[in-house]
């Protein structure tokens, strides 16, 4: 137990971050079935109109900042040291940090359940829903206080991350020699280290607003609301490739090495990501169509936004590519990476078309645009990140998971996902709207959510074979070799799951696809690397001080909302700036080893 | 194909792919995500600027309905000189930096504490100019000239403050004889941070004081 929380071993980190972030994924699964058998019939009162509010809320957040971004972190983690071929992050113990910091933040947003201030404003937070007039309570606060925590968390990994892969790699392998999961990753961490501080300084703005008085976004006082949807956005648009580009990174992984060739378009996949990253800056306001921001900035964001399926167009092809000519092996992980290109596809085209401002107006606010963004996050990074589940799991368990159990996770989570989501396109066109806890009976909406709330229990059960898989593979003995799949990347060079120094000897790299190259080069199999002994390999020292300036950081926040709500005056913030501070002090001083 | 071997200026034990130091690309990495963090503080005051519904106000003067004559706020003398030692710190943190390199104890004590003094004198101006403002009648709820300029500035104040905690430590370090040429990245990572306000600065002060 101690050493987890003193570990600064960015594969315990990694395991860390699954192991919270699937917690948290069930979580806010629970929560989407909430809403499900609300929705389930007319007029159902299954769900009182607040609580509706507060799971929704919750929901959405949860998935976006609780789920998928630290399902990914899990990967960054685990997987790119070893496929850059590090021994460890650049700063293993600002790596822990990162972890504690998710963890309180999350917990921090979730305490709110009991209080009963659950978030109700949603995941977007717009104003002046979130005004302190409209929104009295501690709910809005606790989701306002809760990100600020949970950025901290994204940037200090950023910057972790973007200094590992630039720094870090094997003597040999530049960066046109990266796999492509480090590629994604490494555009993700920029998008993050850009996206975020915007967010910061929103959230910081608003509890201007509902603490200290402040009108930035009160149009009594002269501010202005669609100030906060404009630097929303600014964040949320990069923030759904933040979501979306590991998803891309791993499924680039899996599709060669299922198909028994190389990725195809190498070069044209790294720029169509960074081409995608850059153009998502430009995107933003595309979610703001009906907030009339006339003719020009209408056409302006039209064109970016459509300008974007190219880059991801050319994206499908090359997976497409990479799968023409193959001797495909219909393994688990191959049938979420082939699942994932059908799913994001329609996504994707459902995306083109609200990118036509006309065709917005009427779909914006309807469940058209609910079904839009579930093909793309889950159908799209969930699919991704569960065909990268099942593509690591042996590397970072030691363990094979069951292929027949696998198989009908993949069945029923597809058939699942798309009983639950593909309706939703039909009853957004026919009108109803998002974000309302019922609707009336004889609109013609009934059969059609009884039918998405049975898919949504599809998707449950799916989930519940998946936890059996590996609640029973868990308890056989450790049977995973190094390298199961024939992998082209370095991480199945060593044994599953790796010794903590993972290399004992850092490799050097000679092309793009590392590990068949080096097959290649010995004509076949590599022998099964050996476990050895990690003598003379120096590794940084174990550390609690990241914990302990976590704690700081989220004590911050604790009494701010004190302060905001005249629960205590400005002492406690006083008191946990020192805490935080003496944490820092100490770790700085500390000798890492 | 092997790294770029590193020839370990600061007693480093590894060599890194690009023969950079990792924390001193980390600061980097750092100061490229605090420009969109004050981007978008300073275009929050842009998109406010002039749509007050009441004053006082940052550069004309006001009548309020009860009558009271507020002069236009801000005192531009005052932090014109804030602003240049501000700004003198820049250069006096690379003498500094320059004497840790070179192993010159006193050059770097001494240009340290020049650079603190800067940076103190420069935090206590603000600590003045905002309970002065506060005296006038211009809190963070007065109006938006005062709420997005409380916010920008004061979240720079909170840049410069924990620049100059830091640069204490560090002084107080070099004091003890801990700052050796071999350990002078530790410096330079402050100062580079410490450029950094400074720019932020350069960029806030006319934006703030000079356009009307």
């Amino acid at each position: 137990m101690w050493s987890w929380i003193t570990t600064v071993d960015h594969k315990r980190i990694g395991i860390l971050y699954g192991a919270t972030a699937f917690v948290f994924f069930l979580m806010g699964g629970i929560e989407a079935l909430l809403l499900r058998i609300q929705l389930g019939s007319a007029n159902s009162t299954f769900l009182s109109p607040e609580a509706y509010n507060e799971l929704f809320t919750m929901h959405g957040t949860t998935m976006i900042f609780l789920a998928i971004m630290p399902l990914s972190a899990m990967f960054f983690n685990y997987i790119i040291p070893l496929q850059i071929g590090a021994r460890d992050v650049a700063f293993p113990r600002l790596n822990a940090f990162s972890y504690w910091v998710f963890l309180l933040g999350g917990l921090f947003l979730n305490v709110s359940w009991l209080f009963g201030a659950a978030p109700d404003q949603g995941w977007f937070g717009y104003a002046n829903l979130t005004s302190r007039q409209y929104s009295p309570g501690m709910n809005v606060d606790f989701w306002m206080l809760g990100l600020q925590i949970l950025g901290i968390a994204s940037l200090a990994a950023a910057v972790n991350f973007f200094v590992t892969i630039i720094n870090l790699r094997a003597p040999g392998m530049k960066l046109m020699r990266m796999p492509m999961f480090v590629w994604m990753s490494f555009i993700t961490q920029v998008l993050l280290l850009l996206a975020f501080p915007v967010i910061t300084v929103a959230l910081i703005l608003l509890m201007f607003d509902r603490f200290f008085g402040t009108h930035f976004f009160v149009p009594s006082g002269g501010g202005d609301p669609i100030l906060w949807q404009h630097l929303f956005w600014i964040f949320g648009h990069p923030e759904v490739y933040i979501l979306i580009l590991p998803a891309f990174g791993i499924v680039s992984e899996v599709l060669p090495v299922f198909s028994r060739k190389p990725l195809f378009g190498y070069a044209a996949m790294v720029f169509s990501g960074v081409f995608i990253a850059f153009l998502g800056f430009g995107v933003w306001s595309h979610h703001m169509f009906s907030t009339a921001m006339g003719p020009i900035a209408d056409t302006f964001f039209a064109l970016t936004t459509m300008l974007i399926a190219v880059p991801t167009g050319v994206k499908i092809f090359n997976w497409i590519g990479t799968l023409w000519g193959g001797s495909l092996q219909f393994r688990t992980p191959m049938l979420f990476a082939l699942g994932f290109i059908a799913m994001f596809i329609i996504g994707g085209l459902s995306g083109v078309m609200h990118a036509s401002p006309p065709a917005d107006l009427q779909q914006t606010d309807t469940y058209f645009i609910v079904a839009h963004f579930h093909y793309v996050l889950f159908g799209g990074s969930i699919f991704g990140l569960t065909a990268g589940a099942y593509y690591w799991w042996p590397k970072m368990s030691g363990r094979m998971l069951d292929e027949r159990l696998g198989k009908l996770h993949f069945w029923l989570m597809l058939i699942g996902f798309n009983l639950t989501f593909f309706p939703m396109h039909f009853v957004g066109l026919n009108g109803m709207p998002r974000r309302v806890y019922t609707y009336q009976e004889g609109l013609g909406f009934e059969t059609l959510n009884q039918i998405e709330t049975a898919g949504s229990f599809v998707l449950a059960l799916a989930f519940l074979v998946f936890l059996v898989n590996i609640f029973r593979t868990s308890r056989r003995p450790a049977n995973a070799p190094a390298d199961p799949w024939n992998g082209a990347t370095l991480e199945w060079a060593i044994p599953s799951p790796p010794q903590e120094w993972n290399f004992a000897e850092l490799p050097t790299v000679h092309g793009r696809d590392a590990l068949w190259e080096a097959k290649r080069e010995r004509g076949g199999q590599l022998p099964e690397p050996a476990r050895v002994s990690g003598k003379g390999i120096h590794l940084p020292n174990p550390s609690y001080w990241p914990l302990v300036t976590a704690i700081g950081i989220t004590a911050v926040f604790v009494s701010l909302m004190l302060l905001g709500h005249d629960k205590a005056g400005p002492l406690p913030v006083v008191a946990a700036v020192l805490l935080l501070f003496f944490g820092v002090y100490r770790w700085a001083f500390e000798p890492a080893g | 194909m092997t790294a770029v071997a590193h020839d370990a200026p600061h007693g480093l034990e590894h060599a890194t792919a690009t023969g950079l130091d990792s924390r001193k690309l980390a600061i980097w990495t750092f100061i490229g995500s605090e420009c969109m963090f004050f981007a978008s503080l300073i275009s929050n005051y842009l998109v406010h600027k002039g749509r007050n519904l009441v004053g006082p106000y940052a550069h004309e003067p006001w009548t309020s309905p009860t009558g009271q004559h507020y002069e236009p706020i801000l005192e531009i003398p005052l932090v014109t000189l804030g602003t240049a030692l501000l700004l003198f710190s820049s250069l006096f943190v690379v003498l500094a930096l320059s004497g840790a390199q070179r192993g010159n104890r006193k050059a770097l004590v001494g240009w340290l504490g020049a650079t603190i003094a800067c940076g103190i004198f420069f935090v206590g101006m603000q600590v003045y100019e905002f309970t002065h403002f506060v005296h006038e009648g211009l809190t963070l709820s007065t109006n938006l000239f005062g709420a997005s300029f409380y916010t920008l500035t004061g979240f720079h104040g909170t840049h410069v403050t924990i620049g100059v905690i830091w640069l204490i430590t560090l002084w107080i370090l070099a004091l003890r004889g801990r700052i050796p040429p071999a350990k002078s990245l530790n410096l330079e990572m402050a100062a580079l941070y410490w450029h950094f306000v400074d720019v932020v600065w350069i960029v806030i002060f006319p934006v703030v004081y000079l356009i009307k």
